[in-house]
């Protein structure tokens, strides 16, 4: 049994054992090469110096304590909180209606829909950040809670039709059908048989949206204002002009929320499609 | 007589109603009213956050008041700004031969390998993707600054004596860029490669192919379509790409993206940037389009 599953995986011409060791390091080396940006800042902001040094020459926690007394930093980060939770409802209630209209709807021009609905994720968000504050800024919109809501909204929804629409596709309308002849309105077929059908692929829309609307950097710069920031905006100003390891606190910060965050997701579903 | 009213006019609506929104059919497709409905408030916000200001951004480009093509010829004519479009195109291009490079053995990889292998390396792949742009941008002014990481190391080491000009360089652009793409790389070439028969090699090796031979008449041509798809969003998302390079570039290197917003904030010409804006909304569209049976392949982006 070890030995064919051996055979298998060598596969008849065996490349040299030196050459395999070579393939292994390069391939060792592009993996470093990915993750090190991640992982970088984590030591840094535990780092005493008030510079940046690594290997770190003692520990603190001194930059976090900074962080979370620093008035402009925590309403910073309390916006872009709520920016991101409201974006989340919005963008699943949306997102969600036009997914089952997108797959199960008869329409003409129904593609057409769902290019536009996807086109976030192609088109520069630098193009829709300018067309944004340009709107905006005349009307004084710029650092305007709905006003990001808007632009969030509009970003993250692709997220939230491409994984309802996938669930979508795995229902079997004849379980809806069923409902309705029973009796049941379209109302209560939505809520008691599809959307615990489709509960999955909602859940991990939301949270799609929820990630990139919190690290949504290039249309949350132009449309802040200096009354509402976004962490982000907070951060690429920083990082611009007042490089103090503060920075490597809030990275390490959201580049935990959003690993936490997309790691359960991705576990949760291998575990429902194995 | 009113009661009367009401028992003529409700039965009529009734059924049309019916017809309309709650009759599914044997198929299970909602009828079109209803898809309409439904998606209504997706095409509210569409037009009020995307299709009403890029269309504001657009006639602001055209008109001053009268209709003119002046900020779309500038573009062309001002040899600063035509450089700038041609560092675009370049940067984006090494971004996509880099990501190709460097993605193609660890998709390789990540196809071949045992399943525990393949979820460290799915996780090397997926855990970037999951970073903050803004976050690995920083990182990389941490690791290439002047008094920085890689500096430390270099002349620690003895390798050079003075720190090197890494940052805010073109090569400092491409690496940070190429490492943000990587994994829109890696994700469509890693579906290709994964529904290439594993009788296909055998039978080559069989046949009496090496494993040079399997690579490059087998594998490498099946997996062309996931390499398509890579490159293409590779290159489309790199064109416009606005936080790396302002962050790590300097005004040698300035690209679409970030003269489209120094334009924007800091020049306040705003039909101008409208017009830099649109290049670039038509550029990557008429990519999308021309490509778009090679995008769909790819669904790199769903795993985002």
């Amino acid at each position: 049994m070890s030995e064919t599953i051996a055979l298998s995986q060598t596969r008849p011409s065996r490349p040299h054992v030196l050459g395999k060791l070579a393939a292994g390091a390069v391939i060792g080396l592009i993996l470093f090469f990915l993750i090190l940006p991640t992982l970088i800042v984590i030591p840094i902001s535990f780092n005493s110096a008030p510079y940046i040094e690594f290997p770190p020459s003692g520990l603190t926690l001194k930059w976090y304590s900074e962080f979370f007394s620093d008035p402009d930093w925590m309403a910073a980060m309390l916006f872009s909180l709520r920016i991101a939770f409201f974006t989340t409802i919005s963008a699943t209630i949306i997102g969600t209606l036009a997914a089952i209209a997108l797959v199960r709807g008869d329409l003409p021009g129904k593609s057409l829909v769902l290019g536009l609905a996807l086109s976030p994720l192609i088109v520069p968000h630098i193009i829709m950040a300018i067309a944004l504050y340009l709107f905006f800024a005349p009307l004084r919109l710029t650092g305007n809670f709905f006003g990001f809501l808007l632009a969030h909204t509009m970003l993250t929804i692709p997220y939230v039709v491409i994984a309802v629409s996938a669930s979508l596709q795995r229902f079997d309308p004849v379980l809806e059908m069923a409902a309705l002849n029973c009796g049941a309105n379209r109302g209560r077929a939505f809520f008691e048989i599809v959307l615990p059908h489709i509960t999955p692929g909602v859940v991990t829309g939301a949270v799609f949206a929820f990630v990139s609307s919190f690290d949504e950097a290039t249309v949350a710069f132009f449309i802040s204002g200096i009354e509402g920031k976004t962490i982000t905006r907070k951060l690429f100003e920083d990082i611009d002009f007042n490089l103090t390891p503060v920075i490597a606190v809030v990275s390490t910060i959201i580049v935990a929320i959003s690993i936490i965050l997309m790691g359960a997701i991705r576990l949760a579903q291998n575990r429902t499609s194995t | 007589m009113s009661s009367l009213d009401v028992s003529s006019v409700n039965p009529a609506p009734a059924p049309r109603f019916a017809r309309l929104f709650v009759v599914t059919g044997t198929s299970g497709r909602y009828p079109p009213l209803l898809t309409a409905v439904l998606l209504l408030p997706l095409l509210l916000l569409l037009f009020f956050s995307f299709l009403y200001p890029v269309g504001r951004m657009l006639v602001g480009s055209l008109f001053d008041p009268g209709f003119t093509l002046d900020n779309y010829l500038r573009m062309f004519n001002e040899p600063l700004y035509l450089k700038v479009l041609l560092r675009t195109l370049w940067i984006a291009f090494a971004t996509t031969v880099g990501a190709f490079v460097l993605g193609y053995p660890v998709a390789f990889a990540m196809a071949r390998a045992g399943s525990r292998l393949t979820l460290l390396i799915a996780a090397c792949v997926l855990i970037p993707l999951w970073t903050s742009v803004l976050v690995r941008s920083y990182a990389w002014i941490v690791l290439l600054q002047r008094k920085g990481v890689l500096n430390d190391i270099l002349v620690g080491t003895g390798i050079v004596e003075q720190p090197l000009k890494l940052i805010y360089t073109e090569g400092a652009v491409i690496v940070a860029m190429t490492h943000v793409m990587l994994p829109f790389m890696v994700l469509p070439i890693y579906a290709a490669l994964r529904t290439i028969p594993k009788e296909l090699p055998q039978a080559a090796a069989n046949l009496g192919a090496g494993t040079f031979t399997t690579f490059a008449r087998i594998i490498l041509p099946l997996s062309l379509p996931g390499v398509f798809a890579g490159a293409l969003m590779t290159f489309i998302l790199a064109l416009g790409f606005y936080v790396t390079p302002a962050l790590l570039g300097g005004p040698q290197t300035l690209m679409m993206a970030t003269l489209i917003g120094q334009q924007t904030t800091i020049m306040l010409d705003w039909p101008f940037a409208g017009a830099l804006a649109t290049v670039l909304l038509v550029v990557t569209l008429v990519l999308t389009f021309m490509f778009r049976r090679v995008l769909a392949t790819s669904r790199g982006f769903a795993n985002v």
